[in-house]
């Protein structure tokens, strides 16, 4: 005889079986040599936490109450899957590129990162799960107390209560080891997985076992079984038309939306190419599970005790019978069914909750999110271990509330609707792109509402909708009553409830996506999700990953430098103990190399940069928002280099030309002083010469002697006039010139300068004169606005070298200045030389060195003290100079 | 016309296919049809006569109506039409893993 003690053995070795299993695919997944982990039929068999304890047990319960109808709720994900090339490839493919963690963060993501939307369907999530993990509990307390029924020693059996209490507190624990091991920027548990597929066999195996025993243990074939069928109560096609679509409808969205489907479907997912294997592998399994169940459940209704309980058939038949090892391999397919689907969905909703509730709430309570560093890790961790807890306390707590009773039975109906209220907004969201974040609000919350109303209060019963709204709606408004609305009756609650959620929250989602206008990133969001195909690579495997090495390592090799990155490699290759080269790129490596990368171009950078190459993932709007920004402060840096490069090198053509001109000046300088010593050597040398012969040359003639001495004194003369020059721009340059300022006429000036320089001259050269436009007042110094004027005319009547040498003398108003223009008819001044032609010292020609070349800084300085100017004007076809004087001066003189 | 010359860097995609991509596509296209063919066939039983007097969920009330489809027939009818679904979808996804290489997405690696 079966004891309860055995049971329970058994159960807690299975468990530790499990642990085992999960453990050891999830060390075998860190090293990354577990290729079948990652197997098409891995993936299959962990999409089966479809069948839960509820399909397990209760589909027998539901064949013997309604016939057929079970089975709609495997057609519908068998005809989503059969599809997979609509819709699933489509949501895998963006689930994998736009990293997707749960169903609340695709929706989200896709109506531009809205937490808001995020948040609404986590709580309808938890809301329609809550009771569905209630249900479970309670699948494996039922099949505990049969066996403690049937044992006869049933005192040991510690009590309903307490078992749902461990079992649940089991569960959370499971759930925790295993879900929340790490936080894997992909989401992938694979030793949940494994876990999940180990039981999916058992589940399966033990169903077909029980099957097998009926079909050809208990009747004795198909024909005879097949006869016992059509003479039991459900002998007959009864099934509700209406009833029948609205299920498979509900069964096959559900498929899509339930958390913990998604959660094995798209997030598990390692390879798109396994949905191509799922498609028919799952819709087989599925097929499996179903087909005994009309022969269990008419041969339960013949053989066993009129009113047994038919949802617990595959249990107690095989007890009846007096198969105690089959009824044990059926209590185990049904507690595995159970487990698995509480782990999973605990760990789903875990997720959801934490990432959009709990942390954003944690992060805001934080104050400034600004100081981000790996400590936030640990706290996402805590907080998933304890929101899954929280689930299973929610679970367990509803069970107790409702009293585990039948009301639970139709909760998985209930939470199926309440969990397809999602469907519009994903699907919308996967292709339609002008489906906006307000149609999604508004679908979701309309559908949410109105499944509440219609369904989840009328069917929780125990009067949580009091019976006076049920009949004649609330406030008496009879079109609004819960379950014939808009006054249409006499339609099956469920078909109600389903018709008028989906068609309003499709409506309200529609009607306000098209009234709305998205977000720029919505819009972005919309795009990259509708047009996936379009952005995102092919799937690749991990066949490649040997090739995505070499990627990588020439990736590094160009940003961190050969050897740097060939170093970083071997170390990496040596501590995954791999002989090759190159490392495995696995997750590890990956960020590593991610880490190092980041260092040099940023972590956005090199996060997009990783991705492409390893293609798990595409770059997403946020990816380029950040790269955008890097690229922006390098832009910023490297323009500031930029005007700081400019800068000096302004500053070295300065210094470049200041150079120039300083060599200029100092080989004009040793130009002047051989040219100095020249003049006063060669004066010198006459005096010396004639004054020697006047000493030593007795006898010497009167008129010889007065023309030497004549000779002596005008060289002496020379000598002080040069030495004059000299001292004279030394005062001029110091500053400490005294100026006679007084009132005259410019012409006078003129006059006198033209006549003192030409006067005694051999071939004095023509001077032309406008003298109206001389008859200027100025005050100034005269004398030497003279000494100026008299220079610029030696100059020229000493450099013109034309035939018949003319100097025109032109005066004329420019603003408020006064211009007086020497221009002569000779060849000029050459243009190399006119630069420096008033530096000190400067002499245009060596031949026709007349004086010591100091004329012209003496005019200048000269003309600068007096607030004026001398320039040379260029362009015109002789020598030419500009005296420029202040006009103001000689308004004031006026 | 597929010759061109050297500078064209990628030719147009010819209009017509070769007869064998040709039917590879449209076996592609009925694979995308099998779910329709599904829910057609899985709303048949929609058409079936409802037992007289039979009052759903209520099994034990109805009497035999003309007719009325027995549960073993509509089992067969069920699982018959499941079995085929599944097989059909098989065939394809074998059959995909050939076309892949030549009409799906390129996948890397190949030219």
């Amino acid at each position: 005889m079966a004891t309860l003690n055995l049971l329970v053995i058994v159960c807690l070795g299975y468990v530790a079986l499990l642990f085992f299993v999960a453990f050891a695919a999830d060390r075998l997944a860190v090293t990354g040599r577990s290729t079948w982990l990652r197997s098409p039929l891995i993936y299959t068999l962990s999409l089966s936490i479809y069948c839960t304890g509820w399909t397990f047990y209760g589909a027998v319960g539901y064949a013997a109450r309604s016939g057929l109808e079970y089975v709609t709720i495997y057609l519908g994900p068998t005809l989503v899957m059969i599809g997979w090339w609509w819709g699933l490839r489509k949501l895998v493919r963006i689930g994998r590129s736009q990293r997707v963690t749960s169903i609340a963060d695709l929706i989200s993501s896709r109506y531009g990162k809205s937490n808001t939307l995020a948040i609404c369907v986590t709580i309808l999530a938890v809301i329609s799960i809550t009771p569905y993990i209630a249900l479970q509990l309670q699948s494996i307390t039922l099949s505990f107390a049969i066996f403690a029924e049937a044992d006869p020693d049933s005192a040991s059996w510690i009590g309903r209560r307490a078992t749902v209490f461990w079992v649940a507190a089991g569960l959370a624990v499971f759930a925790t080891l295993f879900g929340t091991r790490n936080l894997d920027a992909n989401e992938r548990h694979h030793g949940v997985v494994t876990a999940v597929a180990l039981e999916a066999v058992v589940k399966l195996f033990a169903l077909l076992a029980v099957g097998v025993f009926v079909v050809w243990g208990l009747s004795g074939g198909v024909v005879q079984t097949m006869a016992r069928i059509d003479a039991s109560d459900i002998g007959q096609w009864q099934v509700h038309g209406g009833r029948w679509s609205a299920i498979t409808f509900l069964a096959a969205s559900a498929f899509v939306c339930l958390p913990r489907m998604f959660q094995v479907m798209v997030v598990e997912n390692d390879d798109e190419r396994h949905l191509r294997v799922a498609a028919w592998a799952f819709p087989l399994y599925l097929l499996l599970m179903s087909l005994f169940v009309v022969p269990i459940a008419a041969v339960g209704l013949d053989v066993l005790p009129e009113g047994s309980n038919p949802d617990l058939f595959v249990l107690t038949l095989p007890l009846a019978e007096g198969r105690e090892g089959l009824a044990m391999l059926s209590f185990l397919g049904g507690f595995s069914s159970a487990t698995s689907m509480v782990i999973v969905a605990a760990m789903a909703l875990s997720t959801m909750l934490s990432n959009h509730i709990v942390m954003p709430i944690w992060l805001q309570v934080k104050g400034s999110g600004a100081s981000f560093s790996g400590d936030v890790r640990h706290i996402v961790l805590l907080s998933r271990r304890l929101s899954i807890a929280g689930i299973m306390a929610l679970g367990y707590f509803y069970y107790e509330l409702s009293g585990g009773g039948a009301a639970l039975a139709s909760i998985g109906l209930i939470a199926f609707a309440g969990i397809a209220q999602i469907l519009p907004a994903l699907v919308g969201g996967l292709f339609w792109r002008g489906a906006t974040r307000t149609g999604a609000l508004m679908g979701l919350t309309v559908g949410f509402v109105l499944w509440v109303y219609t369904l989840l209060l009328p069917g929780l019963g125990g009067g949580v909708m009091p019976d006076a709204v049920m009949q004649n709606g609330p406030l008496g408004i009879g079109w609004l009553r819960p379950q014939a609305l808009f006054g249409i009756t006499g339609i099956d609650p469920i078909v109600h409830s389903v018709m008028w959620s989906m068609v309003l929250n499709a409506g309200a989602f529609c009607a306000a996506s098209l009234a709305s206008f998205p977000s720029p990133i919505e819009r972005l969001q919309g795009a990259q999700f509708v047009n996936v195909f379009d952005h995102s690579a092919g799937p690749r495997g991990w066949t490649g990953s040997v090739a995505q090495s070499e990627d990588l390592m020439i990736m590094s090799q160009r940003i961190l430098g050969a050897r740097e990155a060939q170093a970083l490699f071997h170390r990496e290759a040596e501590l995954q103990g791999s002989r090759r080269a190159l490392p495995e790129p696995n997750p590890a490596f990956l960020e590593t190399l991610e880490r190092e990368l980041s260092g040099s171009v940023g972590t956005a950078t090199a996060h997009a940069m990783i991705g492409q190459i390893v293609g798990g993932s595409s770059v997403s709007v946020e990816d380029l928002l950040a790269v955008a920004d890097e690229s922006a402060q390098l832009l910023e840096y490297s323009s500031q280099l930029e005007v700081k490069s400019t800068e000096l090198s302004r500053t070295a053509r300065q210094l470049r030309d200041a150079n120039e001109k300083l060599t200029q000046i100092s080989v004009q300088k040793d130009a002047f002083l051989s040219q100095v010593s020249h003049e006063l050597r060669t004066p010198m040398t006459s005096i010396r010469a004639f004054s020697e012969i006047l000493r030593d040359t007795d006898g010497l003639e009167p008129q010889e002697q007065t023309r030497y001495a004549t000779i002596i004194h005008s060289e002496a003369l020379r000598l002080t006039r040069l030495l004059d020059d000299l001292l004279d721009l030394t005062v001029l340059e110091s500053g400490e010139v005294s100026l006679n300022m007084r009132s005259g006429s410019l012409g006078d000036v003129l006059d006198h300068a033209v006549s003192t320089t030409l006067t005694g001259v051999e071939a004095p050269l023509t001077v032309r004169r406008r003298t109206g436009s001389e008859r200027i007042e100025i005050h100034s110094d005269l004398d030497r606005l003279a000494q100026v004027f008299i220079n610029l005319i030696a100059n020229a009547q000493k450099y013109c070298d034309a035939d018949r040498p003319e100097l025109t003398i032109s005066v004329h108003h420019v603003g408020d200045q006064i211009m007086v223009d020497f221009i002569d008819n000779g060849s000029g001044i050459e243009p190399q030389a006119q630069d420096f032609v008033f530096e000190k010292f400067a002499r245009v020609s060596v031949e026709k060195a007349g004086g010591a070349g100091l004329g012209l800084a003496i005019c200048r300085e000269i003309m600068q003290r007096l607030g004026g100017n001398v320039v040379y004007l260029k362009g015109q076809p002789g020598g030419a100079f500009r005296v420029i004087l202040p006009e103001t001066r000689a308004l004031a003189a006026q | 016309m597929t010759g061109a010359g050297n500078g064209v860097p990628a030719p147009p995609p010819p209009v017509f296919l070769e007869r064998q991509s040709y039917r590879r596509r449209r076996l592609m296209d009925a694979a995308r049809l099998l779910p329709l063919l599904g829910a057609l066939l899985f709303a048949v039983p929609l058409l079936w006569p409802a037992p007289k007097g039979a009052v759903v969920a209520e099994a034990g009330t109805m009497a035999d109506g003309p007719g009325a489809v027995t549960m073993s027939e509509a089992m067969v009818y069920v699982f018959g039409v499941w079995a085929v679904l599944i097989a059909l979808c098989a065939l394809f996804g074998i059959g995909a893993r050939y076309w892949g290489q030549n009409d799906g997405p390129p996948g890397p690696g190949q030219g």
